[in-house]
């Protein structure tokens, strides 16, 4: 077990950022921490970091806990904070070297360490150059560097792909699913498709708690529920709506708005119409032109927890 | 220690990347030679081989200037973040204070030194008493690093560089100045408290040559109260 995190809560004030959270995440894995802004995703990551620490609950990372052994917590982590902030006046190189000697990688290790997290982060073509001097993008990988330059157990990043464009989006996300085939890594984004396409395990959290905890796929069967399923049939008679709302099969139907001789068809829990429509229009001699599932995507899901 | 170090490398070498020491280092010079040597009641109108025209001058130069090197040790991190970086990073507070400290202390320290050749011009001249003059260096030192202290508590309290600098400024002008007032016009103990709490007290005893251990107390003291108020700032976060 890479990290346990027991009842943890954190309260500014009266308010709980972070509600008696409870989880463990299993080395290698790579989790994703979803929720809206304000969920309590950030604060969290900060306590597992031991930069704030929480009101109650404990947190342990490899067997240190983050309330009585805090150093060797922050040696097996390597975090990336949310607006990656970095000591802008400070050459690339000079800056990871910085990070290297802190976080306690041996002397001798230290430029083969350098140099290959400037190769893995691809950023040769610009090691030479102040971190001011670099672009959104090429900071991002500075600051995915200066995180795994000790080589952690753990990595954790928050928000990583915020204020990139597309194509470095994608360059980050190979990154991070590779860095996931040996280390435990959290992310944490409110962009779906993303801990989508990187996760393993996705965590839903909502004013501080958890609401939601499995793969992208398992979360879309909880939440599917009822068969839904949109029609175009053209008729020259008859009244479509009522003929369909008679199917043993349908639950309701309602017709779309705005267009002509379209419906959507919920069915009844654990059942199909996708056969009784078509028979139905067979028997009635309408045009079917059209039969889509409509299939539940994260973001209802999503929508549905956190609203 | 080596952590600490690792840190006092790092500042030092934002000092020196940036302006800041050299300008910091120039205008001290010139400030305290312009004064010692050519305007004002200068070493030649008090025509003794003394070097206590340089230490008022530097005495009121120091209070100024070291406000304004420890002002973004603290505040310039808390605003752009990296002290969420260093803080998550495999060292403790107290490390990451002494860390600042020293590289402040480092820089006035070079600043104090390139005022050698003042003395060695002067001991030219005439008979100069050696004692004094290490102790009135050692005065200034102790001094400075009160003021990197405070300085650094200060720094620790706001996001705001100006406002780090004008809350050092406030606390500095009572040892400074305020409490030397308020201790001579005192009689009896207030008298005597206040006066013991004056830096000036400590710095005139000091340049005497004479280095009682009763000075050394206080300035550890006092540099000791602004690490732990400024440590305890930093760790603030972590109140329940």
């Amino acid at each position: 077990m890479a990290i346990v995190v027991e009842n943890l809560t954190k309260k500014y004030g009266v308010q709980k950022a972070v509600n008696d959270i409870s989880f463990e995440i299993n080395t290698g894995e790579v989790v994703g921490f979803l929720g809206p802004n304000g969920a309590g995703k950030s604060t969290t990551m900060k306590m597992i970091t031991c930069f704030m620490a929480p009101t109650a609950g404990d947190v342990t990372v490899e067997g240190a806990s983050i309330l009585s052994d805090p150093e060797s917590v922050k040696r097996k982590i390597g975090y990336l904070p949310e607006n990656n902030p970095l000591y802008l006046d400070m050459p690339i190189v000079d800056y990871l070297r910085f990070s290297a000697e802190i976080q306690g990688v041996h002397k001798s290790d230290i430029p083969t360490r350098i140099g290959e997290m400037i190769e893995k982060c691809g950023l040769d073509a610009e090691k030479h150059k102040n971190i001011q001097e670099l672009s959104k993008g090429y900071r991002q990988r500075v600051g995915l560097a200066q995180a795994m330059i000790h080589d952690p157990e753990v990595l954790i990043l928050d928000e990583p792909t915020t204020g990139l464009d597309p194509n470095q989006i994608v360059e980050i996300r190979k990154l991070i699913k590779e860095l996931g085939k040996e280390k435990t890594v959290i992310l944490s984004s409110h962009i779906l498709s993303e801990v989508e396409a990187t996760c393993d395990r996705i965590l839903i959290i909502n004013k501080g708690r958890i609401v939601a905890d499995g793969t992208a796929d398992t979360l879309r069967q909880q939440a599917q529920g009822q068969e839904l399923l949109t029609v175009h049939i053209e008729a020259s008679k008859g009244d479509i709506q009522k003929e369909l709302l008679g199917l043993k099969t349908v639950e309701t139907v309602s017709a779309i708005e705005g267009k002509e001789h379209w419906f959507t068809v919920q069915s009844k829990p654990d059942a199909s119409s996708r056969k009784e429509v078509f028979d139905l229009c067979v028997s009635k001699k309408w045009y079917l032109l059209e039969m889509t599932g409509m299939e539940t995507r994260l973001e209802d899901v999503f929508r549905n927890l956190t609203n | 220690m080596s952590k600490v170090w690792i840190i006092t490398k790092r500042e030092l070498s934002a000092f020196f990347d940036s302006l800041i020491a050299y300008v910091m280092i120039i205008l001290f010079l010139g400030l305290s030679g312009s004064f010692t040597w050519l305007f004002g009641t200068n070493i030649f109108m008090l025509s003794q081989a003394s070097l206590d025209v340089f230490y008022d001058v530097a005495y009121w130069s120091l209070f100024f200037f070291i406000p304004a090197i420890t002002m973004r040790m603290i505040a310039e991190e808390n605003k752009s973040g990296t002290i969420e970086l260093l803080i998550t990073k495999a060292i403790s507070d107290n490390q990451i204070v002494l860390g600042k400290f020293l590289a402040c202390l480092i820089l006035v320290g070079i600043a104090l030194l390139c005022t050698v050749p003042y003395y060695v011009t002067i001991s030219q001249l005439g008979n100069v008493d050696d004692g004094a003059v290490l102790g009135g260096y050692l005065a200034m030192f102790f001094l400075s690093a009160s003021y990197i202290g405070i300085g650094l508590f200060a720094s620790s309290l706001t996001q705001n560089q100006i406002v780090a600098f004008l809350v050092a400024l406030f606390i500095g002008i009572f040892f400074h100045m305020l409490f030397d007032v308020i201790g001579s016009g005192g009689t009896g103990f207030v008298g005597e408290l206040f006066s013991y709490l004056s830096i000036r007290t400590h710095v005139d005893s000091l340049s005497r040559g004479v280095i009682d251990s009763r000075d050394i107390i206080y300035f550890v003291s006092l540099i000791l109260v602004g690490l732990l108020g400024t440590q305890i700032m930093l760790s603030k976060r972590n109140w329940k």
